[in-house]
């Protein structure tokens, strides 16, 4: 049995989903959190049901891509779960008697019912229930009220199958049955409403988005900061270094296995940024540097994503990237860069036109550097001076302008206007955000950690086999003439097609001056994205576009080196 | 009795009420508008316009969408006369 979980954008269809499978999927409080289809399945009985999130859709009359797709789903279904917003009753059933005019049974699912009360909207249920012909369960997704009764009542749907001669005439019926269930109480402003006056505000919206800014940075900063000083860094120090030294001295001190395991000890000890072994650097870097801010990160960002912030932040900055040739709704899959590139770009699915997205998904690789790039620089370079990562994040700002106006005079096609809905403000108990921050990172470790380590490895067997001093002397006449840096950074920058935040770690034993660190930090973030990077740009580009676009990175990253090499 | 006044969204003041008349576009624009609530006959209030021609933020019943300028002055609205 396959049974499709369908409803307007927003609505929480993938909180339901996560809820009747057991599994857990990313949701969010922005239309368009799902841009494919995830899958799971059901024990009903003795059976074994498949369940499937469709992305959502304001109607099945095909006006994008997406709902084009959630059309053609339907054909397969067996069972419809179609979710409704119980606050937008009357724009969501316009999809509910939709579905209705198709053969397959359908079951309502009327969430975000603990919404309603506060917003003074009384929906008799049963009237409702008596007039769609189909069941009608409600439901609160984050909490798991209702989802036992509505799987019990999966029998119970059906497909009375009416036939509407038109919109017209399905919008008036709409209207009819609305004015039957619904009544709205009065009741004041509540303060949610009135931060929601003040992000929509043209001047309030600016200050209340630099304050966001602001806030977001020093949180993120202080957390990180935090476990990296009282968790992990004692536990590496205390527990961790003692062991590999017993590990070191039981292999001799030296010879291959302890280069690979441990790294070359400096001054008789392990030195965590510069030893290179896969039980030194290459654990530390992931669990010492990045995790910490990973964890950060992903935490602040769960927050602005659940309450619903992102998408007033897109309709402030809607002017904006329409000169980068983009519209508002571009700063979400931007914003989900500066934690991994590979999620953005998969995020930029939710534009519109094939012009929009090949903007946005350069872009994003050229100038959002990712949470284990940023950690690295906040770690190497702001040892030099605070100062100078700000150089880091400015430089990398001004390219993201100035490419993408160019990019907006270049590349042919059309962008179109925004048009978004805006959710209200929403406070999700903190366990669903501790589970979307548990998923994350737990992701983040299974896919980030194998590629770290083997990155090591393949560091230290391509040194013992010398091939880096060969590739280093062919690159010397770019790296060294034009920006500026020693040929052994080339090494590095190499490296950085694996994972950026090995790469900085390479440029640590190499004593730098402040300046050379700031433009290889620069030319590391623009130029190659990560294999991970290049295999998402492949496929969600093509081909053709992945190369015109690495075309583009490659020299952005020479040019804005070497500028910075001559006016610094 | 004074004239009813009829303005596009666009033109609309922030926190201006009033019933959307007509959608001065083609089918697909209708449809598309059509689908988040907003066609003619339903009461929308103004809620913000970006500086610059940005987007226009509106309400009707419990839903705030936000629109391009442009589309914005493609929504003709007829205004309460505040009683």
């Amino acid at each position: 049995m396959k049974i499709l979980l369908m409803g307007n954008p927003n609505v929480g269809k993938s909180v339901l989903f996560s809820r009747l499978t057991g599994t857990r999927t990313i949701a969010s409080n922005y239309p368009g959190t799902t841009v494919g289809f995830t899958k799971g399945s059901l024990r009903l009985g003795q059976e074994q049901a498949e369940i499937i999130d469709v992305p959502g859709t304001y109607t099945l009359e095909p006006t994008s891509k997406a709902e084009e797709v959630a059309a053609e789903m339907l054909k397969e279904g067996d069972l419809i779960i179609d979710v409704i917003d119980a606050t937008n009753l009357e724009r969501n059933l316009n999809l509910t008697l939709q579905l209705l005019e198709r053969p397959v049974p359908v079951i309502v699912a009327l969430n975000m019912w603990d919404d309603t009360r506060h917003r003074g909207i009384n929906i008799n249920v049963a009237r409702l229930e008596e007039l769609l012909g189909v069941p009608v369960v409600t439901t609160v997704g984050v909490t798991g009220q209702g989802i036992r009764e509505l799987v019990s009542r999966f029998p119970e749907a059906a497909a009375p199958k009416i036939a509407y001669s038109g919109n017209d005439e399905r919008w008036a019926k709409i209207g009819d049955i609305v004015n039957q269930v619904q009544s709205l109480t009065h009741r004041h402003h509540t303060w949610r409403e009135v931060l929601e006056d003040i992000s929509s505000h043209p001047v309030g919206g600016v200050a209340f988005a630099l304050l966001v800014l602001a806030v977001t940075f020093f949180i993120i900063r202080f957390i990180g900061e935090g476990i990296i000083n009282y968790v992990t860094d004692p536990l590496f120090n205390w527990l961790w270094t003692p062991l590999l030294m017993k590990l070191s001295l039981a292999l001799g001190s030296g010879g291959f296995w302890h280069d690979i395991l441990v790294g070359k000890l400096i001054n008789g000890q392990i030195d965590y940024l510069q030893s290179m072994g896969l039980l030194s650097t290459g654990l530390y870097i992931e669990f010492g540097v990045v995790i910490p801010y990973i964890v950060s990160f992903y935490f602040i960002l769960g927050i602005l994503e659940d309450v619903g912030y992102l998408p007033r932040l897109a309709v402030l900055m809607d002017t904006l990237m329409h000169r980068l040739g983009l519209h508002g709704f571009a700063i979400i899959p931007t914003i989900l860069g500066f934690g991994c590139n590979v999620p953005a770009i998969m995020a930029t699915r939710i534009l519109e036109s094939r012009r929009e997205r090949f903007i946005a998904a350069t872009l994003i690789s050229i100038a959002i550097p990712c949470a284990a790039l940023q950690a690295m620089i906040f770690g190497l370079v702001g040892q030099q001076g605070i100062q100078y990562v700000a150089l880091i994040y400015a430089s990398l700002f001004v390219s993201w302008i100035v490419i993408g106006l160019i990019l907006n005079r270049t590349v042919k096609g059309f962008s179109p206007e925004i048009m978004m809905e805006i959710p209200p403000y929403r406070f999700p108990p903190w366990r669903v955000i501790g589970d979307k921050l548990w998923l994350r990172v737990s992701s983040f470790i299974k896919e980030a950690l194998p590629i770290v380590l083997g990155a090591v490895l393949v560091v230290n067997i391509l040194y013992m086999l010398n091939v880096f001093n060969y590739i280093a002397n062919v690159a010397a006449p770019v790296v060294t003439g034009l920006l500026g840096l020693p040929k052994e950074t080339v090494v590095a920058l190499a490296v950085g097609f694996l994972r950026k935040d090995v790469a900085m770690g390479m440029l640590a034993p190499l004593g730098l001056t402040a300046k050379q660190l700031v433009i290889s930090s620069i030319v590391l973030a623009m130029s190659f994205p990560c294999v991970a990077t290049f295999a998402i740009l492949a496929r969600e580009l093509g081909f053709r576009d992945m190369l015109k676009a690495t075309g583009i990175m490659v020299a952005a990253a020479l040019i804005v080196g070497s500028l910075l090499n001559l006016i610094l | 009795m004074p004239e009813n006044i009829q303005l596009t969204l666009g033109k609309m003041e922030a926190g201006q009420t009033g019933t959307i008349v007509q959608i001065l576009g083609g089918w697909g624009l209708n449809r598309r508008l059509e689908a988040l609530g907003i066609r003619p006959g339903k009461k929308v209030t103004k809620i913000s316009n970006m500086l610059f021609h940005g987007p226009v933020t509106l309400r009707t019943d419990h839903t705030q969408v936000a629109v391009g300028f442009g589309m914005a002055n493609k929504i003709l609205v007829e205004i309460d006369i505040p009683a």
